[in-house]
């Protein structure tokens, strides 16, 4: 399994990671290595078998609608790189 | 002091012939005097943990006492601790200090332990060697004397390092694919995997949400018995925490284990097994014979493909937890983001390490338009079939037993250069990931100076008979007994 040059800089967008043009071949390499062990799988019969999603095969567990949190949003933005106002801070999205 | 069990140290401290502010400054001196050599701790919280020593002396003599009051420990640092640093091992989490505890962190609290610090660990619990660490590698305690520098597996490598080599009797680990199974046994301890759901992932920073679990270490059976009582049960923080009743795993240790089914999945014993590494493992299946278990072969046919299954299903679930990590509302962030993308896209590729961002683009292929239903899908059919390969063996034996790792602890720097062949060292732990089963390592010989850790397999939630056979194999050997000189 070869993975392009073109793959890689399109999945380096989906997964919001800068990678350098010098960074890419060496993981072409690696990620068509790990490809490679992943096709082993193509092998396996698995017609009429259902996806297992979780070992226990449990669902969603739903709970009352009832607020059970406090406000701590003072605690949880002094950790932030960067807030004013209470609002977290991003470079301008709308000129 | 620093070779006593936590059981020992237990009644020591019960008996009054120690006080925990005693115990916690023995094990600090020790920290501070030999951890330059492993670098299994990336935070040591003196100050902290002296504090909560003198509490949990005025608790004892106030009598209210647990096993754990008093007794230091230490938490790998993929467990949230309120105040406290909290890395992953990462340089995006460098900084990083929670406001909140992990339910596991809560639950030690509350019994009254005294935890030391924070260890180290493969960045995002991802390795299996401790060398993806950004706070540096660990080097295993194993040796060490003939000066060879060993890497002590992952990615509970810290954690595993640091309990080998007294600098606490006990600590926290996680094993999403072996990362506390591979670690006990290259460094020569005890360690646990409880079933799926057993313990909460709540504050357990997520790396596979579907794989990950908590667990235990420390070098004898009980030890780990008397740790899950303390981290088992359910949490409502934790969706996929299981609801059911919780029994004293101390309490049926000594049952005896004549009649005990064991089998031997011969997948186990292939040709990627050292004959040395088979020899050692036969000897502890012996062990177990003459204590009356009885022992047959059985069969995992699917077994062999759970290395590709898993590099599908935990790169995948990698990705989408990984998502979070935006340099927006806690963590790294890049220096002069020049817009939104930028900020995102440089943030992540400067805050995370090479093998972090290898899972995450594999995770993000797997899980791309077009390859969805190859990838992904397809490796969830197999995990069935992996899942149904234990549910079958489980029909015939009580247990299963196996080698730990193919062999012992290799240098370090031996497989960094190809993350393939390091993906290969968890071929016999993985697995069992998958399905969602408990597993153990248990010490059982030595092979050219190094440990040898001996797998049990139990099916879902029977916890209590993989303590149940560790104990009582811990009776007639001394394998965990021994110490890195």
């Amino acid at each position: 399994m070869t993975i392009s040059r073109e793959d890689i800089e399109k999945v380096a967008v989906l997964a919001r990671i800068r990678v350098d043009d010098e960074q890419v071949s060496a993981l072409e390499n690696d990620l068509g290595n790990i490809l490679d062990l992943v096709d082993q799988l193509s092998a396996a019969d698995t017609d009429a078998v259902e996806p297992l999603a979780h070992p226990l095969d449990a669902v969603q567990r739903l709970r009352p609608d009832e607020v059970t949190e406090t406000n701590q949003r003072e605690a949880f933005q002094a950790i932030a790189p960067a807030t004013e106002n209470g609002l977290y801070l991003v470079p301008r999205v709308i000129e | 002091m620093h070779n006593k069990s936590v059981a020992e140290l237990s009644r020591d401290l019960e008996s009054g012939k120690v006080s925990s502010v005693e115990l916690a400054q023995q094990f600090l001196d020790r920290i501070k005097q030999q951890d330059d050599q492993f670098n299994s701790f990336i935070s040591v919280t003196e100050d902290q943990a002296l504090a909560d020593a003198k509490a949990a002396d005025e608790q004892r003599a106030a009598g209210n006492a647990t096993p754990w009051t008093g007794i230091p420990f230490a938490h790998k640092d993929i467990f949230c601790t309120s105040g406290v640093r909290t890395t992953c091992g990462s340089r995006m989490l460098e900084n990083f200090v929670p406001p909140y505890n992990a339910t596991v962190t809560e639950n030690f609290r509350k019994a009254g332990a005294v935890c030391l610090g924070k260890t180290n660990m493969d960045e995002f619990a991802m390795g299996s060697s401790n060398e993806s660490s950004h706070f540096g590698p660990v080097t295993n305690p194993w040796g060490l004397s003939n000066g060879e520098k060993r890497v002590p597996g992952g990615s509970s490598g810290g954690s595993a390092a640091a309990v080998a080599a007294r600098l606490v009797p006990a600590a926290t680990a996680t094993d999403t694919g072996g990362s506390i199974r591979q670690p006990a046994a290259l460094c020569g301890i005890t360690g646990l995997k409880p079933t799926y759901g057993r313990v909460s992932r709540y504050g357990m920073i997520a790396f596979a949400s579907s794989l990950d679990q908590g667990g235990t270490m420390a070098r004898t059976a009980e030890d780990n018995a008397l740790m899950l009582n303390v981290m088992a049960g359910f949490d409502p923080k934790d969706s996929t925490s299981v609801d059911r009743a919780v029994p004293d795993y101390t309490a049926t240790l000594n049952e005896p284990l004549k009649g005990l089914r064991i089998g031997l999945p011969k997948e186990y014993f292939s040709d990627q097994l050292s004959p040395a590494m088979e020899e050692q493992v036969r000897a502890a299946v012996k062990e177990y014979e003459k204590l009356g278990a009885t022992v047959k072969e059985v069969s995992l046919p699917n077994a062999k493909l759970a290395i590709a299954a898993y590099y599908v299903i935990a790169p995948a679930e990698a990705s989408a937890n990984l998502s979070r990590f935006d340099g927006v509302r806690y963590g790294y962030r890049c220096e002069d983001p020049k817009d939104l993308m930028d900020l995102y896209t440089r943030t992540r590729a400067e805050g995370f390490g090479t093998e972090v961002k290898r899972r995450i683009l594999v995770g993000t292929y797997a899980l791309s338009a077009g390859y969805f239903d190859a990838y992904y899908l397809k490796a969830q059919k197999v995990r069935r079939l992996i899942q149904q390969d234990f549910i079958n063996a489980f029909k015939e034996v009580d247990v299963l037993m196996s080698p730990t790792t193919p062999s012992p602890a290799f240098a370090q720097g031996e497989k960094t250069s190809d993350p393939v062949t390091m993906y290969l060292e968890d071929i016999f732990t993985i697995a069992v990931n998958l399905a969602g089963v408990p597993a153990m390592s248990v010490p059982a010989g030595f092979v050219d100076g190094l440990p040898v850790g001996l797998q049990i397999i139990a099916n879902y939630f029977d916890e209590a008979r993989l303590l149940n056979a560790a104990h009582q194999f811990q009776q007639v050997t001394d394998w965990h007994q021994r110490e890195p000189q």
